[in-house]
């Protein structure tokens, strides 16, 4: 019994999804032109030979990205409870571990600047 | 909610600190000029080596745990720091120079270096299959990288992708053991799993032994271990030389560690069980490793099936199971970081067409052409055979002796079988340097300062761990004493 609630997620995630599907089906007009029956893939083209190369720009992006993903992911939970820290009497010790945290995290940015990842030419 | 300032172990963790500490002051180094010489990078990143060294030996005798059992400090985990830095230390002094001769010096590659070796010493250290398996990822994605570090050369790239690819299905491989393991158990700390072992319930779980069976094939894939050695010769061939040094050197003995650690420690009442697969594994490593290797006019490949075939060698101290074979592999691999890294050292310093010289060809007549290096290059060979009074004769006779005294007589003497076979293609080497004429272009020789060092280094480690073996035995029988009193 106590997994049913997850049943009824996947119940409601199923019928939303169905209802997304199926909605537009019955009320909508069609009018399909090639480029409207392309699957959708973020406005590629989602069928391509894989030739050429990607500029490896697109990975540097990536992680700087990462960088500030990874660093929110461990700052939020950390605001959360930095008043237990503070009224535990362990205010200081929170802060700056957080502190030297993101200057770890800092040192990653920094690198990447430096050797032109901030650069799109 | 209850809190309470935290204990933190940096103690525990001192060596892996200052690598770490090393490695972030060398990416800061590396954004200043000059932008061309990176000599210093590689000089503050020995630095830091050495004094992890260091620190490792002021920490020798002591034993703890931190992080919730998660590392522990233990002359194990020294002993393996101590090898680490020694291996790595050897490919930094040994790359200045060759990186520089072709034209691929960045400060990445003494960084990416260091932060191999990091993940080498959590490896060693880590008693949690999750912080081996994090050690494993920190080794293996530097070393990708480092393998494809001549982005120009198809070879380079080839031998990246072919390690890249292989390498992360044997991490999956390695994943899927930890994750079943820890379905069999509730654990994924090694202390935990041993205690869960020892109830007997559990002994037989059929999830716990397919667990065992898929972290065998990760840490296989590792020490490239029949028949999971395929990438090895291609990646060998194609990485930096000195690269292919640290794969052959630092990576292997960090896979050893984590393997007896785990093997020997709570998978210690399976033996039974793990036993049989282990002998076969040893079995075809060391015969099928050197068979082929007779068949190679590559020098990189060579060493890559030879590597194979010692690691078969070294299985046999595993499958034996004692202190004193545990101790044996832990002296094998110290024996043959030296004398590895020695015969890569040599190679990559000549030169032939401008081009590096690998092929059998290209070491005719070079005792005439460059005495000094055909004579280093000869000890290491001879090492590798197996040949007193050198490291590698000392390190067999352990391993073969340990088999002995266990009753693993066929194993002993399969292994001896190996050797003789052994010695054909390594003498054939020597053949060629000291008994043909030399033909063709000649072969150049560039020999730096630091290159000699390095190289020097490796001469003294393979004849002092041949002429006095007796200080480093004793030191790792004290290293396996954690969990083998």
């Amino acid at each position: 019994m106590q997994y049913v609630p997850i049943l009824m997620v996947f119940a409601f995630a199923a019928a939303v999804a169905g209802l997304m599907l199926l909605v537009p089906r019955l009320l909508g007009p069609r009018r399909p032109s090639p480029v409207k029956l392309e699957a959708f893939e973020c406005g590629k083209p989602p069928l391509a030979l894989p030739e050429g190369r990607f500029a490896v720009k697109f990975s540097v992006t990536a992680i700087m990205f990462i960088i500030f993903d990874i660093e929110l992911m461990f700052v939020f939970p950390w605001v959360v409870v930095y008043g237990e820290f503070v009224r535990a009497g362990l205010g200081p010790f929170a802060f700056f571990a957080m502190l030297f945290y993101l200057a770890v995290l800092m040192l990653g940015l920094l690198y990447d600047w430096r050797k032109g990842g901030l650069e799109w030419e | 909610m209850e809190l309470a300032f935290p204990v933190i172990g940096w103690r525990v963790i001192t060596p892996m600190l200052l690598v770490t500490g090393t490695g972030f002051a060398c990416l800061l180094l590396d954004l200043l000029p000059p932008k061309e010489r990176k000599g210093h990078v590689a000089a503050v990143g020995l630095l830091g080596l050495a004094l992890a060294g260091l620190a490792t030996g002021l920490l020798w005798g002591q034993r703890e745990t931190a992080f919730r059992e998660m590392v522990a400090l233990d002359e194990f985990a020294l002993f393996f720091n101590l090898l680490f830095c020694v291996a790595t230390g050897l490919v930094l002094l040994l790359s200045h120079g060759y990186i520089r001769r072709q034209g691929i010096e960045q400060g990445e590659y003494y960084i990416l270096v260091l932060f191999a070796a990091l993940g080498m010493m959590l490896m060693a250290a880590g008693t949690d299959l999750l912080i081996i398996f994090l050690g494993l990822e920190l080794m293996s994605l530097s070393l990708y990288v480092l393998a494809g570090f001549f982005r120009t050369r198809p070879a380079s790239n080839e031998s990246a992708m072919k390690y890249f690819l292989l390498g992360a299905f044997a991490t999956g491989f390695f994943l899927y053991g930890i994750a079943l393991i820890y379905g069999a158990t509730g654990t994924t700390s090694l202390p935990r799993l041993a205690e869960a072992l020892a109830r007997a319930e559990l002994g037989r779980d059929p999830l716990l032994f397919a667990g065992l069976g898929l972290l065998l094939v990760g840490f296989g894939f590792k020490i490239s271990s029949v028949p999971f050695h395929m990438w090895a010769p291609d990646v060998y061939e194609g990485a930096p030389t000195a690269i292919t040094a640290l794969i052959a050197t630092g990576s292997k003995a960090a896979a050893f560690a984590a393997l007896l650690r785990v093997l020997l420690g709570p998978m210690r009442g399976l033996q039974p069980d793990w036993l049989v697969l282990v002998w076969i594994l040893a079995a075809l490593t060391m015969t099928l490793g050197n068979v082929v290797a007779i068949a190679q006019s590559n020098l990189k490949r060579m060493l890559a099936y030879s590597s194979i075939a010692h690691v078969g060698y070294m299985l046999i101290g595993v499958v034996v199971g004692t202190q004193l074979g545990a101790a044996a592999v832990l002296y094998y691999l110290a024996a043959y970081t030296f004398m590895t890294a020695g015969a890569f050292g040599v190679i990559l310093l000549l030169e032939r067409r401008g081009a590096e010289a690998v092929q059998l060809g290209d070491y005719a007549g070079l005792a005439a052409r460059h005495p000094l290096l055909a004579l280093l290059l000869a000890l290491f060979l001879l090492s590798l055979i197996g040949f007193p009074p050198t490291a590698g004769f000392v390190g067999k006779f352990y391993l073969f002796s340990a088999a002995i005294e266990a009753g693993y007589v066929g194993l002993a003497i399969l292994a001896v079988l190996n050797a003789v076979i052994a010695s054909y293609y390594y003498l054939r080497l020597i053949v060629y340097m000291y008994m043909r004429e030399p033909e063709g272009e000649p072969v150049v020789a560039a020999l730096t300062p630091a290159a000699g060092l390095g190289l020097a280094v490796a001469v003294w480690g393979t004849l002092h761990l041949g002429l006095a073996p007796g200080p480093l035995i004793g030191l790792a029988q004290g290293a396996v004493g954690p969990f083998l009193p």
